[in-house]
């Protein structure tokens, strides 16, 4: 026992019972109450893995550098290139997806008809039916987004010749990629391959990219953070709500568009497509993210989490301790709210690569910063603020240059650690849009959704069992 | 099917703010939709996909507008009056959110209370080794007072703590007093200079008031769990306990308290004990040790801190004079011959058990001390029955007896509907965690078991005792006088109360 026992003070951590705390109290001790749960869900195998894991040197000095690589990251929007071009390991017949590895026949409808999309404009099929064949001949390679270091929105399609927003994290190097957002309606990220979806990703690639490349070669690069360090302070969230980090992204952007000498009514055609779209910086803030949490990610023994995504059939995290794997869950069905006509029974599962938000630190982790996504948890402001709060509990740290003034400024919670959300039986909170089951329908509603606890319980488990030995 | 269409112009809502409003009043009765939008051109298109616009009126992008479908005209009039009304509602004020929430983990609410040194668990024993092993790995002692924690991971607990230099009391620890703080079930007793390690909770409980009683006083009360001088533990909580009591300044005198140990753990402890340096007092029911039950051993701490030398021949052998018992006996009539003792318990009854046996003969029990006296039906008694109501037998799905008195109640009113009871001996345990008032359930019941028993033209004797002090939230004396009252014969201890019962029934003073 702790020599210092009977000399000290004595403080209780009560878990359990509350009467033996009233006790406590009433009898000149001093004692600390918990709202304990059962671990991990309820899992108590996970939850003696997380046991395992609590306090250990090794691993506590193993985040302490996953964290401060995420915080050093300097994500900078250095261009738009070709995805063929620009992906690592990206084939001429390679079409990535959101989430977790998923084979063609288990994809969702989403997913399956972004897919068929994504093959016509690529103008490897016919028609649909065409399209559909090849997809499902095996001659297609289908791998996440994430495995060739992008992310994606909703479907997270990208083919070769997809343009693609490139972001260099200026501190440590790594390269991160994401599409350029097509707008709302019916877009391909929600599954519609109709003439006009295809005819816009040729617009596109071949003017709005175009236009986009030459104003940031004119700047010289755009560092993301700072986007969302002012948007954060201006009512976004910069996952559900961009609509600020839009306008200070087009605002930096027309100048140099207005000066590249490019055709004037094809500056003024990509000025007039982000103006109409509130989400156009979703796609940058996910690969500014992504740049973040790659730079985190692989370092031995860390339990940060360092991607959360969805593919409509499952949900899966990785660790920066646990490599290239993925633990998995079936992903929920969003209980949001719906657009009218439209209920959970039309919803896909929970869909797209965009909880990277969540990951990072932003999205529902700083709700906090967005009046306006409020709503959904509950409808004050202190709503927002206990949420916020809360995720300070699951996580390593907070980010210093990511900061909501709704928490005097606090930085925003950053860092997931599988051991706390496991232990405390506390989700990571993620904003997110709503697919309609069916390919093309397009978005039907928003809210809010949990990581399901079964991918940090995998995760924790998978953690003891391979713990480096200290 | 009823729609409703409503402009309110010049209205603007949030949209996230107007999907929520719509969600609610959907749950309203008699509603089958409500939609409340700004009617942009966007959402009028999305509202004439779904065919919700038939009838609609003309609206603009800064009106708001509420279509509603439901079964009659009352409930969509209700649905917009709901809807009005929180429109015009003033905003929700922002309120604090609650206050801070409280720690969900052992490591959260050490980030709290840092100096935090003993974590206390009674969360359910599927998760309480989890929860063990997490304080331990926090640096913290570990009080374990949840059950259901299997043998195997008391023993790798005990083992990390060993390696931790932490204290791992229990699992199943149900009390413990650390630096005058009661834990779990506990008396309020005097500060002092006795420290005890009992493997037993109501053996702790027991020998603590009785010393408090004698004017003695505790330093610590160590609780190890019931399982620690089994072989495959080793005996590690109580090693530790008596290490730390021999080292500890403000303790004089040493008590260790258990049921019969392992014979090694047992010869291993007593070896320690020898060499620890301060007078130890051992009471291991029914086996090796200087007291032969709690009494002794709490009377031979108490002279032994005054450096006096226990007179254990003149302790009483209960509360009435050999006059006394033969009335007593006087009253019974010829069938009733049998002691049902019903303890909330365990050590009492074990210990009730070995001092009945060899007065008696067979004592039927779920826990017999002879396995020839196992009850086949644990909730039939037979000739003298023992039984520990707050065996997992009884309690299963139920609370335990120290905390709910309505099983011990009826299985009274069972026993003194029973022709052979002559004596039913009660245990009243107080104390924090025990019931707040035990006396009085117990009176009432006591009540209506002598109504039974007249009835039947017979007379049943409560003999019982109560464990605790006048400084336990309950009050012993008062307690003790309601039980007077009831016409219970009251002894100052478990051993006192079997001996009377024992006398009462057989042939003793």
């Amino acid at each position: 026992m702790s020599s210092d026992l009977f000399r000290a003070d004595l403080t209780v951590v009560n878990v359990g019972l509350g009467n033996f705390a009233d006790a406590i109290d009433g009898s000149g001790g001093t004692v600390v109450r918990t709202d304990w749960r059962p671990p991990a869900g309820g899992d108590a195998d996970a939850a003696i893995a997380v046991a395992a894991l609590i306090n250990d040197a090794g691993i506590d000095a193993a985040n302490e550098i996953a964290f401060a690589k995420y915080l050093a990251a300097q994500p900078v929007l250095q261009g738009v290139g070709r995805a063929g071009d620009s992906l690592p390991g990206m084939g001429e017949r390679t079409i990535t997806h959101s989430g977790p590895p998923v084979a063609w026949d288990e994809m969702c409808g989403p997913v399956k008809g972004a897919i068929i999309g994504a093959i016509l404009y690529e103008g490897w099929a016919a028609d649909e039916a065409a399209a559909g064949s090849l997809a499902d001949s095996g001659e297609v390679d289908f791998a996440p987004c994430h495995h060739l270091n992008a992310v994606g929105p909703m479907a997270g399609i990208v083919s070769p010749s997809m343009p693609v927003w490139i972001v260099k994290n200026s501190d440590a190097g790594n390269m991160s990629y994401c599409t350029l957002n097509e707008g709302l309606g019916r877009v391909l990220r929600f599954g519609a391959y109709d003439g006009e979806v295809i005819e816009r990703l040729k617009w596109i690639e071949e003017v709005l990219a175009k236009v986009m490349g030459a104003a940031l070669d004119g700047l010289g690069g755009i560092d993301i953070k700072t986007i969302m360090a002012q948007a954060l302070h201006m009512g976004d969230e910069v996952h559900n709500r961009n609509a600020a980090a839009t306008s200070l992204l087009i605002k930096a952007l027309i100048p140099p568009a207005l000066r590249s000498g490019l055709d004037q009514s094809d500056i003024a055609a990509a000025i007039e497509f982000i103006a109409g779209n509130d989400h156009f910086f979703l796609n940058i803030s996910m690969a500014g993210c992504k740049s973040m949490l790659d730079a985190a990610h692989g370092v031995t023994s860390s339990t940060m989490v360092t991607a959360m995504s969805r593919n409509g059939v499952e949900f899966g995290i990785r660790v920066s301790g646990a490599g290239d794997r993925w633990f998995t869950a079936e992903a929920p069905v969003v209980d949001g709210l719906y657009f009218p006509g439209y209920s959970m029974a039309d919803a896909a599962p929970d869909l797209g690569d965009s909880a990277i938000t969540e990951t990072a630190g932003l999205g529902g982790f700083a709700m906090a910063a967005s009046p306006a996504i409020v709503q959904f948890v509950g409808g004050t402001p202190a709503d927002a603020i206990l949420r916020s709060r809360e995720m300070q509990q699951i996580t390593l740290g907070r980010n210093p240059a990511l900061t909501l003034p709704a928490l005097n400024f606090a930085g925003t919670a950053a860092g997931i650690d599988v051991r706390q959300v496991a232990d405390q039986s506390v989700l990571p909170i993620i904003n997110t849009g709503i697919a309609h089951k069916n390919a093309g329908v397009g978005q039907i509603g928003a809210g809010i959704t949990h990581a399901p606890m079964q991918c940090f319980a995998k995760a924790v488990r998978w953690l003891a069992n391979n713990r480096a030995a200290s | 099917m009823t729609d409703l269409h409503k402009i309110f112009p010049n209205m603007y809502r949030d949209s996230v703010a107007l999907m929520r409003l719509s969600a609610e009043a959907t749950e309203l009765p008699g509603i089958e939709m409500v939609s409340a939008i700004m009617a942009t051109e966007a959402n009028m298109a999305l509202l004439a996909e779904t065919g919700l616009l038939n009838g609609a009126p003309e609206a603009g992008p800064n009106d708001l507008l509420l279509v509603i479908q439901g079964a009659d005209e009352a409930a969509i009039s209700a649905a917009a009056d709901y809807i009005e009304n929180a429109l015009n509602d003033a905003p929700k004020t922002a309120g604090d959110g609650g206050g801070p929430a409280l720690p969900h983990s052992i490591e959260t609410a050490l980030g709290l209370a840092p100096a935090a040194n003993l974590a206390l668990i009674s969360c359910p024993g599927a998760y309480a080794g989890a929860e063990a092993m997490k304080a331990l790995r926090l640096g913290l002692d570990v009080m374990l007072f949840s059950d259901n924690v299997s043998l195997e991971d008391e023993v790798a607990l005990k083992t990390l703590g060993d390696e931790m230099g932490r204290l791992v009391m229990g699992s199943d620890c149900g009390t413990a007093i650390i630096n005058g703080v009661p834990l779990g079930f506990a008396n309020v007793v005097r500060r002092g200079t006795i420290g005890l390690v009992a493997a037993s909770g109501t053996g702790l409980q027991q020998v603590s008031c009785l010393i408090d009683a004698l004017g003695g006083g505790i330093s610590q009360a160590i609780g190890t769990g019931g399982r620690d001088l089994k072989s495959e533990v080793g005996g590690r909580a109580m090693i530790q306990g008596l290490r730390a009591l021999a080292e500890d300044p403000g303790t004089e005198v040493i008590v260790l308290i258990s049921k019969p140990p392992d014979v090694d753990v047992a010869k291993r402890v007593m070896e320690l004990a020898a060499a620890c340096g301060k007078p130890v007092i051992v009471n291991f029911l029914g086996g090796t040790g200087d007291a032969a039950n709690l009494e002794e051993a709490a009377h031979l701490a108490v002279a032994a801190a005054k450096s006096e030398t226990a007179d254990l021949e003149n302790l009483p052998r209960h509360s009435l004079d050999p006059d006394a018992v033969a009335k007593a006996r006087a009253v019974l009539g010829a069938g009733q011959g049998c002691i049902r003792a019903l303890y909330s318990g365990g050590t009492f009854a074990y210990e009730c058990m070995l001092i009945l046996e060899p007065l008696l003969g067979t004592v039927w029990s779920t826990l017999p001390i002879n396995p020839d006296g196992l009850l086949d039906d644990p909730w039939q008694s037979r000739g003298h029955t023992v039984i520990d109501l707050g065996d997992d037998i009884f309690t299963r799905g139920r609370p335990h007896p120290m905390i709910d008195h309505r099983m011990r109640g009826e299985r009274i009113l069972q026993e003194a509907a029973d022709a052979e009871t002559a004596v039913i001996l009660l245990d009243l345990v107080l104390g924090y965690g025990s019931h707040e008032d035990p006396a009085s359930e117990m009176a009432a019941a006591i009540g209506e078991a002598r109504d039974i028993a007249e009835a039947a033209g017979r007379w049943v004797h409560f003999v019982g005792f109560v464990c605790g002090t006048d400084n336990d939230p309950q009050n012993a004396s008062r307690q003790a006088e309601m039980l007077s009252d009831a016409g219970v014969l009251l002894t100052a201890s478990n051993a006192q109360a079997a001996r009377l019962a024992a006398d009462i029934v057989g042939d003793g003073p």
